[in-house]
């Protein structure tokens, strides 16, 4: 049996949106629940507990990844981006924008993982992405209101807004 | 989850060194079973040896027989794999069939390889082509490493460090995914050598993975999708659950032999 009753916490310093954080946390502690509890960036959400819904997905060192199926101290030395960390200045990220302009989200809730995980798509199939491409690649995402119509559509313009703009992909 | 001690040791003698004085400890790859699992309290490991940062274990590499591919190796990076593509394009096509991206951008090969899930995809690929699942202590070929139900060859405290694939002339992989978890409901791997055929089933059969050797035989003397037309495969052994019967996935597993088969001969 575990003998783990006292907790040895282990120290972690990562890059979260441009800025470095350091702390000493429980290993236990989810990526998620770091970026949430610890430094209050609750634009990251959990909507299951199998990982299988994609709520919570951020970039860890540029690429998607489930911030709940990641230990913050798996992330130790590595650069992680939330949705917190797209817009710059005021202005949304031109993903954020096509939602918005789409009608791409009614709850709002899958919201920041599909954005995060459109963003990830447009870094690796580029700004001119067909629908087969998208449905395929967001499959990970899942979102019980829209109907993923609109999502696809956003998808697509916020890729296309993307190429225009050479829109920089914030902290990364 | 319970709570656990975290060790993250940098070379893989140090990370033995731990699993074998703790029997309770877990070696932590991509965590895409293991964090899940924790996540529900199925298993409580006094402590997490995180293989992530021995370099050792990951990577790619060409070889003389094929393609040697680290137990680290991230499922996207296989997928990616130029090195992996020119020598079985079937396994870079398999690696980015598993899950979804974000999955794919965590999970390992020896993550998933020492899970030995019954649904899991490398199994049918490392079953069928023979290949060879390197350990810190020994080399185990593909025939010994499965032993059944989340069970392998594998002792406490054993660290997959690489799988070795050797080249084949022809090679095809079909998966019928479950919609909801991703995983294959029949998945059917083909490799063609000079000198045999050999098919693996994934997802289908009661103790994981296995060699449909009667279709492997037919194939050895007519490579063709034609050959296996009048060919089923005998339910008594296959898995029956809420997803489907044994004789659904019979019939599967025989649709997904012939699309594999399709996608190499054309
Ligand atoms: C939503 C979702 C969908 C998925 N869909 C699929 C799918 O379609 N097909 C599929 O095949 N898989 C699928 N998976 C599983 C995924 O491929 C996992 O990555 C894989 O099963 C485990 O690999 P890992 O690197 O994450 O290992 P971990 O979860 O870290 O470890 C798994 C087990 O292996 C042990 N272990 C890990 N590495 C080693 C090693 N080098 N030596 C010895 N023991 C080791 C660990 O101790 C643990 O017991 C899915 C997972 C999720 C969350
Ligand atoms: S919260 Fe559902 S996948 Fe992470
Ligand atoms: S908008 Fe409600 S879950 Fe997607």
């Amino acid at each position: 049996m575990s003998e783990a009753t006292t907790i040895v916490r282990v120290p972690v310093r990562l890059t979260v949106n441009g800025k470095s954080v350091s702390a000493e946390i429980d290993p236990r502690t989810l990526l998620v629940q770091f970026l949430r509890e610890t430094l209050d960036l609750t634009g990251t959400h959990v909507g299951c507990d199998t990982s299988q819904c994609g709520a919570c997905v951020v970039h860890l060192d540029g690429v998607a990844v489930k911030s709940c199926t990641t230990l913050a101290v798996q992330a130790d030395g590595a650069s992680v981006t939330t949705i917190e960390g797209l817009a710059t200045g005021g202005k949304l990220h031109p993903m954020q924008e096509a939602f918005r302009e789409n009608h791409g989200l009614q709850c709002g809730f899958c919201t920041p993982g599909m954005i995060m995980s459109a963003v990830d798509l447009v870094a690796r199939f580029g700004p001119n992405l067909d629908e087969a491409t998208i449905r395929e690649n967001l499959d990970g995402n899942i979102c019980r209101c829209t109907g993923y119509h609109n999502i696809v559509k956003s998808v697509a313009a916020g890729a296309a807004a993307m190429g225009s703009a050479e829109a920089p992909r914030a902290a990364e | 989850m319970y709570a656990f001690d975290y060790q993250r040791p940098d070379a893989i003698a140090a990370a033995a060194a731990i699993l074998s004085a703790d029997p309770e400890a877990k070696a932590l790859a991509g965590g895409q079973t293991l964090l899940p699992t924790l996540k529900q309290r199925l298993a409580q490991p006094t402590a997490l040896v995180d293989l992530s940062r021995i370099p050792e274990l990951s990577g790619i590499c060409a070889t003389t027989e094929g393609v040697s591919i680290g137990a680290m190796t991230r499922h996207a990076d296989v997928a990616a794999s130029e090195l992996v593509r020119a020598a079985i394009p079937a396994l870079a096509d398999l690696a980015g069939m598993i899950g979804d991206v974000a999955v794919r951008n965590r999970g390992t090969i020896g993550g998933s390889l020492a899970n030995d899930d019954p649904t899991a995809d490398y199994p049918a690929a490392v079953l069928a082509l023979n290949a060879t699942v390197v350990t810190d202590r020994r080399s185990i070929g593909a025939s010994d490493f499965f032993r059944g139900l989340f069970e392998t060859a594998l002792k406490e405290g054993e660290i997959i460090t690489r799988v070795d694939f050797p080249k084949v002339e022809k090679a095809g992989y079909a998966k019928f995914r479950n919609p909801a978890s991703r995983y294959a409901m029949a998945g059917v791997f083909v490799a063609k050598t000079a000198a045999e055929v050999r098919v693996a089933v994934t997802g289908a059969g009661q103790s994981g993975v296995f060699l449909w050797t009667e279709a492997g035989d037919i194939l050895s003397s007519d490579f063709s999708v034609q050959a296996v037309s009048g060919l089923a495969l005998d339910p008594s052994n296959l898995m029956s659950d809420l997803h489907g019967s044994a004789e659904y996935r019979a019939q599967l597993a025989k649709v997904m032999l012939k699309r594999a088969l399709a996608s190499i001969t054309g």
